[in-house]
């Protein structure tokens, strides 16, 4: 049977890997690819490289350090982050990544997930999506505003509507990030998961506020996940991916041990 | 010398650089004159759409090569698409492919799972043959694909895996082999799987 994955995010700002708060305040934690390897070898299934310089700051991408995490880790990575054109997914593909992410070019220019699918195969076309619940006057959830730009900027669009359109266009995979909960250890957006996963048929990877383990087993069970990123987690030494999936088995969850 | 063949396919690199680190030397292969004597055993890697890669296989020539050195004896190991390309015919394009295994390549039709196939996933009922040596049944790869190997002789069935239903995973005989899998990105037993072919 298909395994649930585990997979560690690993920010990336000038070659560093770096750990954001709510996309803010960066502080280094390593090498990309020395970290990469690192987690491969703990028992990561699958790799997600957030490269925040090109996002951030509007600059080309640089992919030498995509080259050495391509030399070094042999499980599949994402890279996402920056990514506008086609020819930056063949750049990204050529250097060595699995998958290459979009998200706020998707956003502008929605036909860029059709032909990046029409070239390279779905499988490789990953939608990134930012969330942001939206109240109504009770503190009830309405519904989820889709943001951009690292989080940055409102669309005004709503979630399910753009991952459906995303879909159908050529997204493969969808990483969603909930933007209120990201850094903050409290747990997935566990309803906003559910529900794209229900909605979409491709596999959803639910992101932004890991702190317990239990939070991880919430978002497969409830949530109906199929796969978990984990950052802050990890990356401070909290937890080691063995201890997360040992418990997962633990749980009766189809993890690769 | 393992001689890749070199079509455009997206998992080339990694390919070569995973044979590259277990010490084997690596040749690409664009176009039968690339090849030499020092070449003794053939992978074809690939990802992506079947009918692209017959077209570029069939334009630059690669087809016939590839059909005159299997003829020779030359051992042979299709990875994912490459591994397709093997059977008769395949779906995806409605193409012919190499057909070095008697078979087909439907598509995954049942939509109660989600498609493509991805992630990692367990190889069951693994056949005595020298690409599984040290790799126990049951152990998992990394899978990426829509479409899958029908062979139509039981015994090419090397290995299966659950997906709606069994489907072959690895196939083959002793000479020609084709893993529905990346071994490049299924970390130890993967590299294991590249290592016995290649020695």
């Amino acid at each position: 049977m298909l395994r649930k994955r585990i997979v560690p995010a690993i920010d990336v700002l000038n070659d560093q890997a770096v750990k954001y708060v709510q996309f803010r305040n960066p502080t280094i934690i390593g090498d990309p690819a020395q970290l990469g390897k690192k987690y491969t070898e703990d028992g990561a299934d699958e790799l997600i490289y957030l490269d925040t310089t090109a996002s951030l700051k509007n600059q080309d991408l640089k992919i030498e350090w995509i080259r050495k995490v391509a030399e070094e880790v042999y499980i599949p990575f994402s890279v996402i982050g920056g990514v506008r054109t086609i020819d930056d997914f063949k750049r990204l593909l050529r250097a060595g990544a699995d998958k290459v992410g979009v998200n706020s070019a998707a956003v502008e220019r929605p036909e860029l997930l059709r032909e990046a699918a029409e070239i390279y195969g779905k499988q490789c076309v990953v939608l990134g999506l930012d969330a942001m619940p939206i109240y109504n006057e009770e503190k009830e959830i309405i519904r989820w505003e889709v943001y951009t730009h690292s989080g940055h900027e409102k669309t005004g669009m709503d979630v399910i509507e753009w991952a459906e359109q995303a879909t159908e266009l050529g997204a493969g995979e969808i990483i969603c990030t909930s933007i209120h909960k990201d850094g903050m250890k409290n747990g997935y957006d566990v309803e906003l998961i559910k529900l794209l996963s229900e909605k979409v048929n491709v596999p959803i990877i639910a992101s932004g506020g890991a702190g317990k383990l239990e939070h991880i087993e919430e978002v497969f069970i409830d949530g109906k996940a199929d796969a978990a990123l984990v950052a802050s987690m990890i990356h401070y030494g909290d937890y080691t991916i063995s201890e997360i999936k040992s418990y997962l088995h633990g749980k009766d969850i189809n993890v690769r041990i | 010398m393992i001689g890749i063949i070199d079509y455009g396919a997206g998992n080339l690199h990694s390919v070569l650089k995973a044979i590259a680190r277990l010490g084997y030397e690596t040749k690409l292969i664009t176009k039968a004159t690339d090849h030499d004597e020092s070449i003794q055993k053939l992978i074809l890697p690939g990802v992506g759409n079947a009918k692209v890669a017959m077209d570029v296989l069939n334009e630059s020539g690669l087809s016939d090569y590839l059909k005159e050195q299997v003829v020779n004896g030359m051992p042979l190991l299709g990875i994912c698409l490459g591994m397709q390309l093997l059977l008769e015919t395949s779906e995806e394009g409605n193409v012919a492919c190499l057909g070095f295994l008697k078979g087909t390549v439907p598509l995954f039709k049942e939509m109660s799972e989600k498609i493509p196939h991805m992630g990692w996933n367990q190889v069951n009922n693994v056949q005595n043959h020298f690409l599984l040596n040290e790799i126990p049944d049951n152990s998992d790869f990394y899978f990426v694909h829509s479409y899958f190997a029908k062979p139509s002789e039981v015994n090419d069935v090397l290995g299966t895996t659950n997906y709606f239903n069994d489907f072959a995973s690895i196939i083959g005989n002793e000479q020609v082999m084709g893993v529905q899998f990346h071994p490049e990105k299924s970390g130890k037993y993967g590299i294991q799987l590249l290592h016995n072919y290649c020695k």
